[in-house]
């Protein structure tokens, strides 16, 4: 109780910190302008009341977007030096770590929250199934969180923070991509698909949470996160 | 009380701090003393647990540093060197985020400290606007929120105004009273200031570790006059003033329009009756007579120069 505590007050920092900068508000209006774009461009043509250009795009448009959002939570304060601020206030790594994971968490959240208006469309024109909806916005979740972990461990290995984006989203696309290559191997190696994240969110997305894509998506965080730790405890 | 022993912490090939050990008792203001990449900022980033020695060990009131990390980070106030903050953050959001992280929800401690750091005036600007000397009051007010038993300021008045410099140090004297405070500078008067002890580090090593005025007596060196007179020229200065006793040597220094000399003159002897009665028979006009106080300025260039020496061979 007492570390969520200390987590809570890190990351209500953190996302504070986002909305006194400019760049909380560049990063959702660019995500917004281009979800809304691929959103709308098919809407019309499909004649389908359905999310699915939404949450089609999505992985991809995160993968650029998370690594957008968390380049900064490590790499600046190393930069900066307050890093030594941080670690010496009476907070372990992990109350650190899991203060900046969920600020970054809470802040994809609010960046897509906006894409409801785009269900209110969906809804004024006409009754769409509430399955992919809902598993839509889960996997969005599950999807940014993933991310958002692996964008966090990007950003624990340095002080730059393009560095730091550009490591997160090499890895990030890199697993959005890795059930499209596919096609190129060899039979026996289509396993690899299940360590992609597109995968797994669209199998959400459909509206159907199997227990096997949510433990993907906890299993990346959980990863990327504890080699987070690592990483802070160790390079300082 | 702290005790330090054996601590060493190598950056890849270089040995920051090479196995010091030191006791630093309660209620005193010890000074960490060394010229600049002597190891100071590396010890005190270990006493404030955020970097981990390589070996070594830190005890503060029987807590293993090592087993109790947060509960030795919650005894301890830090100031790093040139007060990293967060600067997007507003000052009294930043003083807030320190508190509630050490626990204290309660805004009469910030406006307290606020107080004592005199930074009330600018709570509510963005600490990147603010001038060093601010940022550094505020790094202050951020150590001292929890009211700490132990304070490490690592350099405190560094980029500070004179003023701002004679008001922080009053203000460690004040905090010394009551806890227990580690401050490193390289500026020897801070320490003669405030210190009630010295630790004298140099290359990694403690080269000297007692009280102020032990080391001040210890090594009395000898001490300088500058004499400036106008009338007369320097080599019959320099004959007339070598015949006073306890002048060791005089060596002449530039001067514009006057005859100057330095005499160096044994600690104890004092010579400048004899001067003044010199230059009234002489008819010598006298422009400047000035004593200059060596004191741990001598202790402390003997003491890191002679480390120094005793490397290189």
């Amino acid at each position: 109780m007492k570390r969520l505590n200390e987590s809570l007050i890190i990351m209500r920092k953190e996302l504070k910190g986002y909305f006194n900068s400019p760049i909380a508000y560049i990063v959702i209006t660019v995500f917004l302008a281009f979800t809304g774009f691929f959103f709308f461009k098919d809407f019309f043509y499909y004649n389908q009341a359905e999310m699915r250009g939404l949450f089609q795009t999505l992985p991809l448009m995160l993968s650029f977007v998370v690594p957008a959002v968390t380049m900064k939570l490590f790499a600046e304060e190393r930069q900066s030096g307050s890093f030594e601020i941080l670690m010496t206030l009476p907070v372990s790594a992990w109350d650190a770590v899991l203060g900046k994971f969920f600020a970054g968490v809470a802040f994809s959240a609010i960046m897509l929250s906006p894409t409801l208006i785009y269900l209110v469309t969906v809804f004024l024109v006409g009754s769409p199934d509430p399955g992919p909806v809902i598993g839509g916005y889960i996997g969005a979740l599950l999807l940014a969180a993933a991310y958002t972990s692996i964008g966090l461990l990007a950003s624990s290995f340095t002080r730059n923070q393009i560095i730091s984006f550009i490591t997160a989203w090499a890895a990030c696309f890199l697993l959005w991509i890795l059930d499209k290559v596919i096609i190129f191997l060899p039979a026996p190696f289509g396993f690899i698909s299940y360590f992609g994240t597109d995968f797994h969110f669209q199998n959400i997305a459909r509206g159907i949470i199997d227990t096997r894509d949510v433990i993907y998506f906890i299993s990346v965080c959980a990863l990327s996160l504890m080699f987070t730790v690592k990483n802070v405890e160790e390079r300082r | 009380m702290i005790t330090v022993d054996g601590l060493s912490k190598s950056y890849g090939d270089f040995k920051a701090v090479d196995d010091i050990s030191f006791i630093i008792r309660d209620g005193e203001i010890t000074g960490l003393l060394g010229p600049n990449g002597a190891g100071k900022t590396t010890t005190l980033r270990m006493l404030s647990c955020y970097l981990t020695p390589d070996s070594g060990s830190i005890t503060v009131d029987e807590k293993k540093s090592a087993e109790n990390t947060l509960d030795i980070k919650k005894m301890i106030g830090y100031l790093p060197e040139s007060a990293p903050l967060y600067g997007e953050m507003m000052v009294y959001d930043y003083l807030k985020y320190v508190a509630e992280i050490r626990g204290i929800n309660d805004d009469g401690r910030i406006s307290e400290v606020a107080g004592i750091c005199r930074i009330t005036d600018v709570m509510h600007k963005n600490i990147n606007e603010l001038s060093k000397g601010y940022k550094q009051r505020v790094g202050l007010a951020h150590a001292m929120i929890h009211d700490p038993q132990i304070l490490i300021l690592d350099e405190p008045t560094s980029g500070l105004d004179p003023i701002e410099i004679v008001e922080i140090r009053n203000l460690i004297k004040e905090l010394g009273k009551s806890k227990t405070v580690i401050l490193s500078t390289h500026i020897l008067s801070e320490v003669e200031a405030t210190c009630d002890r010295v630790i004298i580090i140099n290359r990694g090593s403690i080269v000297a570790d007692d009280s102020t005025e032990n080391l001040q007596s210890a090594v009395k060196g000898d001490k300088d006059i500058i004499f400036r007179v106008s009338g007369t020229d320097f080599i019959t200065l320099k004959s007339a003033v070598s015949g006073i006793g306890g002048v060791k040597n005089v060596a002449s220094i530039d001067g514009e329009e006057f005859t100057s000399a330095v005499l160096t003159v044994g600690h104890q002897s004092e010579v400048r009756p004899e001067l003044f009665r010199l230059a009234v028979q002489n008819n010598w006009v006298i422009y400047e007579m000035k004593q200059e106080h060596l004191s741990l300025e001598n202790v402390f260039r003997e003491l890191t120069t002679g480390g120094e020496d005793e490397k290189v061979k």
